[in-house]
């Protein structure tokens, strides 16, 4: 069993009357791909909010890396190795390509302010260390001839990996991500599948899909908890996943019999 | 050119301004006056820049920031000069305690601004402005009460302390500081906190934090900017720093483009030659003379239509996603 990174214990939040998680139990090891999923309203992005600090738990624990972590702020979080990206891409757009990288990689920078003024070699080397790092990213991801380019001006399916590799810049541990497969045409998702994949094993990180297209999460995680009206109604491989009646009758269930 | 070798803008820009101070008397006073005028704004538009522009906080009391400094500098050349200096102090002793005095109101403002910006970091846009523009109300009514300040009268015979040297070495500067910093990894996080604040804290960036140095950083060099307006007009009263000075600043930073500091520098000129350049035109002849009158109207017309046909600033040429916003 690898170590464990994140872990929901007993977690639920209420909003007013309406109790939008439930005694929630969740854990991720390091290097595991897990998705999340379930159907509209059934609390996925709230969970996502809870673990990423937005919103505070009404009652139970999440830790990360074996540290409480709810009363972190979302940038305390990130500073642990939480990174994620979001469902309506939000990129910085008055930088370009890689300044929004670069800015992403703030946390891991010895140069500060005085740094900055002095210019000396050290502000030097490491300005010119951090630019190689941003670089070889970029690179990875073949977007480095975008160098210069506004964030904004790139095509879709750029933008939504130019947000990834901006969240590995923080060297996460874990990274979230949120819908990546939104708006994306089958080829798109063909080749989200494989980088995310590829992710993993490059980076040696822990990934949390959060996702609503089917095929997708099924073809690539190794784990999958299911969510319906704030409970988990499922936890497995998507094997069993498929075959559990309970998902099939809150989710799956045309999906499968017309399959 | 300036981001290739900037310590050596910064040394250039120094050099001159000691040459300007020491040939300031050959010239003549009115050109002094502009220019010395121009100098001081540029501080104060290029340090806003950095609240407004950068990081995208909407301030309006760069006026109240540079009354305190203002205030301070001219209580300690008045009140405490006397005592630190001897009577018969050397060219160089007198310029030390002016820049202490510059140096103590800048802080006294740095202050201030953190003061100013740890409530309102958790307001926005329209609110966030609000608060600044009551504390320059607020400043206003304080040093308007505070007797030993002279009150609504102001302080008067302020020591002529304020030379070019000063005004454009304190300007190079504050271009420098502002810029350096924009300039660097760690800067890139006042723009991140500008263009996406959800987005900057899930990369980890403290956007609190940006936004309190640029306060606190803003307001020093305006309340430098103010020691120094003091010490060249001689006399200051709460009036001078009100809402149309605030004003005054944030349409230099609007003009020449928001976070475009050389754009802010062209902008702080212009604006300070207009209104002379309008005033000169109206006294060429006699059927110019209502160019003289109707200057206010003219200025808010300039700017309507600068906001109607370049909202990004008259001085940005970059082809920069930030302009389409």
């Amino acid at each position: 069993m690898s170590e464990r990174l994140l872990h929901l214990e007993n977690v639920s939040i209420r909003f007013g009357g309406l109790t939008a998680v439930s005694e929630l139990n969740l854990q991720i090891g390091a290097h595991e791909l897990v998705g999340l999923i379930g159907p509209n309203g059934a609390g996925k992005t709230t969970v996502f909010n809870l673990i990423t600090g937005v919103y505070q738990p009404t009652s139970g624990q999440i830790s990360f890396d074996e540290k409480p972590s709810a009363r972190l702020k979302p940038f305390q979080l990130t500073k642990h190795g939480l990174a994620r990206t979001f469902q309506n891409i939000r990129l910085f757009a008055s930088m370009n390509v890689f300044d929004n990288v670069r800015a992403a990689t703030q946390l891991h920078r010895a140069r500060g302010i005085r740094e900055a003024l002095w210019r000396g070699r050290s502000f030097r080397k490491g300005e010119a260390a951090t630019e190689a790092h941003v670089m070889e990213l970029l690179a990875i991801f073949h977007l480095e001839k975008f160098r210069d380019e506004p964030a904004k001006s790139l095509p879709y399916g750029d933008q939504r990996r130019l947000e990834i590799v901006r969240a590995l810049a923080t060297r996460p541990k874990l990274l979230l991500l949120d819908e990546p497969a939104a708006g994306m045409n089958p080829t798109e998702k063909a080749e989200l599948a494989k980088l995310i994949r590829f992710l993993r094993d490059k980076f040696q990180i822990a990934i949390l899909l959060v996702e609503h297209d089917m095929p997708l999460v099924m073809q690539i995680c190794e784990r999958i908890a299911v969510l319906d009206y704030g409970v988990k109604i499922a936890e497995g491989t998507p094997t069993e996943i498929r075959a559990n009646p309970r998902v099939i009758a809150a989710y799956l269930g045309e999906e499968l019999t017309d399959a | 050119m300036f981001f290739a070798r900037p310590r050596t803008f910064l040394l250039l820009a120094l050099v001159a301004s000691g040459v300007l101070g020491f040939f300031q008397n050959q010239l003549d006073p009115y050109y002094v006056d502009v220019m010395t005028r121009i100098g001081i704004n540029i501080i104060l538009a290029v340090s806003l820049n950095l609240i407004n522009g950068h990081t995208g906080q909407f301030s309006l009391g760069h006026a109240g920031f540079m009354s305190v400094g203002a205030y301070t500098a001219a209580a300690m050349t008045m009140f405490a000069g006397p005592h630190v200096l001897p009577a018969n102090a050397s060219v160089l002793l007198t310029g030390l305690w002016f820049l202490v005095a510059l140096m103590v109101g800048g802080l006294t403002a740095a202050a201030a601004g953190f003061l100013v910006g740890l409530p309102s970091l958790r307001l926005k846009g329209d609110y966030l402005a609000i608060v600044t523009l009551g504390f320059g109300q607020i400043i206003a009514v304080i040093f308007r009460n505070v007797e030993p300040l002279g009150g609504a009268l102001g302080l008067n015979g302020i020591a002529a302390y304020t030379n070019l040297f000063w005004v454009f070495a304190i300007a190079a500067i504050t271009v420098y500081v502002v810029t350096a910093m924009v300039n660097s990894t760690y800067g890139r996080g006042f723009i991140a906190t500008h263009d996406d604040e959800v987005a900057a804290e899930a990369m980890g960036i403290s956007t609190t934090r940006f936004k309190t140095v640029a306060f606190v950083i803003g307001a020093f060099f305006a309340g430098i900017a103010g020691g120094l307006y003091g010490h060249f007009t001689l006399t200051i009263s709460p009036r001078g720093f009100d809402f149309n000075r605030s004003i005054e600043i944030v349409v230099m930073v609007i003009v020449g483009g928001m976070g475009n500091t050389m754009g802010v520098i062209f902008a702080a000129v212009l604006l300070t030659l207009l209104p002379e350049g309008l005033r000169t035109l109206a006294g060429v002849s006699p059927s110019l003379q209502w160019i003289g009158e109707s200057r206010p109207l003219l200025y808010s017309i300039l700017l309507i239509s600068l906001m109607l046909l370049r909202p990004q600033g008259l001085f940005n040429f970059r082809r920069s996603a930030r302009a389409k916003i």
